[in-house]
């Protein structure tokens, strides 16, 4: 029997506003506990929520980067429920009338394939506070400095077919409100937060099977490890005669399972109702132009742009464009460096994103600028270095020694390339190493590989590669 | 002194016949010798009083004072106050002192008035009668034995025992207009959106309207423009620029139409009352008004859709009131988060508002929700439309503002359905969000009636007008509980 797994996902992204969506209040993230709450953001009686406008605007440049529609008016509605980080009581969210709502985007599948995911909607709303139950001795502390920080929750259709798909719809919509600076797109922080609706069903099958949510799932690889565990549970009960309960389900990524919420942390009756103290969100047809007039080239026009101006593959295209600032980097190298755009990806992807991973380092606070590496290029185009100097000069910039020629000039890394020094260098190597020259000239041919590597390593890896393979040849008479 | 209205008192001051702190201790001790009967006030801020009152000297010296400098008056228990207990009429809030000024608590501050302190209400503002209070009912000055109507029946007291010459008040469905009406005083609910509701304890978000009760409609236009406008802090609040009110009431008569409902003349209003509304009919009449009878084919729903919508909104605006952050706190050590809840709620609010929250949560509730909410929402536009369709033929729409004169204390506690069909005059201008004012118009068995006036939507300044010509030539609201003379 062969399954199927139907995926559909709600995605939490906190707005990049510097105001809460109802206040006044900073949405910094770290500061002390209660420190960034108003009264509003405190649910004081007396208090009222009034509409923060960047909110507005962010939601409409989604909605026009996922080829969504822009509702003219949209409404906002109270979602009742108790608990000590929700001061009001409830959470003002949007519930019949969404701001945006059916559009789609087309996610790049490993194998080179394409996925269509239409978006149902997407909503503003609130955040909560937050509740944080270890170190008060049996007791709760409540920070709410989170709570009114304005979310756009992004609900997708379920068409997703496999984990893999459903983690590259969310890399693909992190990588989106990213370039549309709508969300920092931090996961540690739970600027980005997903829910997952799973459900199984027999291959041929058109109707759905009963699905659960799984929550907590903050990160792209608890995303994937969750759903594979929570389809496999699934299907085990249904092979085994049981059936699936629609519930909400807690991913807990330690015991790598996941298991259902207790009932009354779910079993709630909203009891929504339009907020009356809020008037419609009115969109007009100037505001929407204005918003579209402020779109960045998006990454899937990006990639395109990339593997034709640029001659990359489908695949360093998609690596390049995922974090905008990654994309305008590797720009900023090539329009400056003489070397191939090629070159310029490979030390992009490979050096700089390895550089800034290993020291935790944000792009834009990297300690090798593109024009740095774009120079560092041009070296190794030039002769004047070899590519394994070149990294070992790009490590030294990293770490402050100075500019790229400071590095090779204090080093001493220039590339030896006088035939003179390297035809000396050459000779010694085959005085030295007799029983090698002997296989060498018996047709074992790979030998010289060897001899390369021992003339570099006389020269400390400076000698120009090339010309030592030239030389030895010639010396050698082959 | 204490008889003479607002705008007289405001001419006294910068005439200088009598200084604010001369005002002000008087009224405090009018209040200290008739309030232990009233119980008008929950909290009097004398202090403050005094310290405002010798600001206000000042600045009438100075000469920048307003019209409103000086000038002593009462805020309802429901707009929050800085530094002063800010209750609600609720043990919930019995500890809470507000961090922050309401917004026309704010503007009537900077206009140099001086607060006397926050008046008593019915719990939360849910109830006709003043007696949901957690502070004890408020007795009405003309008849100790009577309630002075509700939610707010503390500032319709203390204004017409004259221990206050104004007071602020809020109106739902009728808890401006008809406390006034049972007190002898004038008492207006503005348009839904013209006075900002930030700082005001919210009951029912859609209906909640702040306005003022005041001896005259003169003072009602003072008091008013001083108030109203815009405040970016309340989304709903109205962007047009507020009339000079108190310039327009003394500007010339202009004829106006008044269509008068005759179902409001049916059984359910009180003969003698009936009477009494007649007789002020005639007297519009013969300052020139038409009447002209008028149907408002919706109208009796209002009270049933009202027990829908309100206690809907109740149920989600006082879900904040949880015991966490601020209010009561059972002494009680809770075992889980539920029972926490449910011993703070339990305990902190008083039966009247637990039955509302309950009505609310119920007609919200999944399966509920098209039936009761959906369809109360459909007759409100009905009984918003019949006004609009009025409003095209007659400038305002007159009938009584109670069915009968005040009644005993405790003689309709027992039936919340008696006691909410008090305010079945008086809804449907919530309802539809339209300014509506209370006028005293006659006495019934020695207590006081009102004829209740509705307009379009932002005519304060006709509807104030029209109450300042009527009683120019009656003198009902000149009237004084004999003990308050």
């Amino acid at each position: 029997m062969t399954w199927e797994t139907v995926i559909g996902l709600e995605i939490h992204a906190q707005l990049a506003t510097a105001s809460k969506i109802f206040s006044g209040a900073s949405t910094k993230y770290g500061a002390a506990p209660n420190t960034q709450a108003s009264l509003v953001d405190l649910g004081y009686p007396g208090v009222l929520p009034v509409l923060n406008g960047d909110a507005v605007r962010m939601a409409v440049k989604f909605g026009l980067a996922t080829h969504c529609k822009i509702a003219q008016r949209s409404i906002f509605a109270r979602k009742n429920y108790f608990y000590p980080d929700l001061p009001k009581g409830y959470q003002i969210s949007q519930y019949e009338l969404p701001i945006v709502h059916g559009g789609h985007v087309d996610v790049q599948l490993p194998d080179g394939s394409t996925r269509h995911v239409n978006i149902v909607r997407a909503h503003l709303e609130e955040d909560a506070g937050k509740s944080l139950h270890e170190d008060f001795a049996g007791m709760s502390g409540i920070d709410l400095n989170r709570a009114g920080t304005g979310l756009l929750e992004i609900v997708s259709a379920p068409d997703m077919r496999s984990a893999q798909e459903a983690g590259a719809y969310m890399r693909k919509i992190h990588a989106l409100v990213r370039y549309l600076e709508i969300c920092d797109g931090n996961l540690q922080e739970g600027s980005f937060r997903c829910d997952a609706n799973v459900s199984v069903r027999r291959v041929g099958d058109t109707k759905l099977g009963t699905r659960t949510e799984l929550k907590n799932l903050n990160s792209f690889r608890f995303v994937e490890k969750a759903i594979e565990i929570e389809r496999d549970r699934q299907i085990e009960l249904i092979e085994g005669g049981g059936k699936v309960t629609q519930e909400t389900r807690l991913f807990d990524p330690d015991r790598e399972e996941t298991r259902p919420m207790r009932s009354k942390e779910e079993a709630n009756d909203y009891r929504y109702f339009p907020d009356p103290d809020l008037l419609p969100i009115a969109v007009d047809d100037a505001l929407i132009e204005r918003v579209r007039a402020t779109l960045p080239e998006l990454p899937d026009a990006k990639r395109e742009r990339f593997t034709n101006a640029y001659s990359l593959s489908a695949y360093d295209a998609d690596v390049l464009t995922v974090d905008k600032r990654l994309a305008d980097y590797f720009e900023a190298v090539v329009k400056a460096t003489k070397a191939a755009p090629k070159i310029a990806a490979n030390w992009v992807m490979g050096e700089l994103t390895g550089a800034l991973n290993r020291t935790n380092v944000d792009i834009d606070a990297s300690r090798v600028s593109a024009a740095t590496l774009a120079a560092l290029l041009d070296k190794i185009e030039a002769g004047t270095i070899s590519g394994k100097i070149a990294k070992e000069v790009f490590e030294a910039v990293w770490n402050g020694e100075g500019s790229v020629d400071a590095v090779i000039e204090k080093r001493g890394l220039v590339q030896i390339s006088d035939t003179g020094a390297i035809d000396k260098l050459v000779a010694e190597v085959i005085a030295a190493n007799a029983a090698q020259v002997e296989q060498f000239r018996a047709g074992k041919q790979q030998v010289l590989g060897f001899l390369v590597g021992q003339v570099m390593k006389m020269s400390k890896g400076k000698a120009n590669p090339q010309q030592v393979n030239e030389a030895l040849r010639k010396q050698l008479g082959a | 002194m204490h008889t003479r209205t607002l705008a007289q008192l405001s001419a006294d001051l910068r005439a200088r016949r009598v200084s604010a702190t001369e005002l002000t201790k008087h009224f405090l001790d009018r209040i200290a010798r008739h309030d232990a009967t009233l119980n008008a006030f929950i909290t009097v801020t004398s202090e403050q009083a005094l310290a405002a009152a010798a600001a206000a000297d000042k600045r009438l010296g100075r000469g920048d004072a307003t019209p409103l400098t000086g000038l002593p008056i009462a805020h309802k228990d429901i707009f929050c106050t800085a530094g002063v207990k800010t209750s609600c009429a609720s043990k919930m809030l019995d500890n809470f002192v507000a961090p922050y000024d309401a917004t026309i608590v704010e503007r009537l501050q900077n206009a140099g008035v001086v607060m006397l302190g926050k008046t008593n209400m019915d719990e939360f503002a849910m109830g006709s009668s003043n007696e949901t209070s957690f502070y004890g009912p408020v007795k009405n000055p003309w008849d100790h034995a009577l309630v002075p109507g509700g939610s707010s029946g503390g500032s319709a007291a203390a204004v017409a025992a004259r221990i206050a010459p104004a007071a602020t008040g809020t109106d739902t469905g009728g808890s401006i207009r008809q406390p006034a009406a049972l007190t002898g005083i004038t008492g207006i609910k503005p348009t839904y959106g013209r006075v900002s509701r930030y700082g005001m304890i919210a009951f029912a978000s859609s209906l909640d309207q702040a306005g003022v009760l005041t001896q005259t409609a003169e003072d009602a236009a003072l008091l008013l423009e001083a108030m109203a406008g815009f405040d970016e802090r309340d989304s709903t609040s109205l962007d047009d620029a507020v009339p000079n009110y108190s310039k327009l009431v003394n500007e010339p008569w202009e004829r106006v139409t008044i269509g008068v409902p005759e179902s409001f003349f049916d059984a359910g209003l009180e003969a003698d009352n009936a009477k009494a509304l007649r007789v002020a009919l005639k007297e519009l009449e013969k300052l020139g008004a038409t009447l002209k009878p008028i149907e408002l084919p919706h109208i009796h729903l209002s009270v049933p859709a009202y027990y829908v919508v309100a206690p809907a909104e109740a149920s989600s605006n006082l879900s904040r009131f949880d015991g966490v952050r601020f209010g009561y706190r059972s002494a009680a050590k809770a075992d889980d988060l539920l029972s926490f809840y449910m011993r703070n709620r339990g305990e902190g609010f008083g039966p009247e508002v637990k039955r509302r929250i309950l009505t609310g949560a119920y007609v919200l509730s999944a399966g509920y929700f098209d039936a009761y909410y959906l369809q109360a929402q459909k007759v409100r536009k009905l009984v918003s439309d019949d006004f609009t369709r009025a409003f095209r033929e007659v400038d305002f729409v007159a009938g009584p503002t109670t069915p009968a004169p005040a009644f005993g204390l405790g003689q309709k506690t027992g039936d919340p359905i008696q006691m909410y069909l008090n305010d079945i005059y008086t809804i449907g201008a919530n309802l539809a969000g339209l300014p509506a004012m209370s006028l005293p118009c006659g006495v019934v068995r020695g207590l006081p009636v009102g004829l209740q006036l509705v307009a379009p939507p932002l005519h304060e300044a006709q509807l104030l007008k029209t109450g300042h010509y009527f009683q120019r030539v009656t003198d009902w609201h000149q009237r004084v509980p004999a003990n308050y003379a």
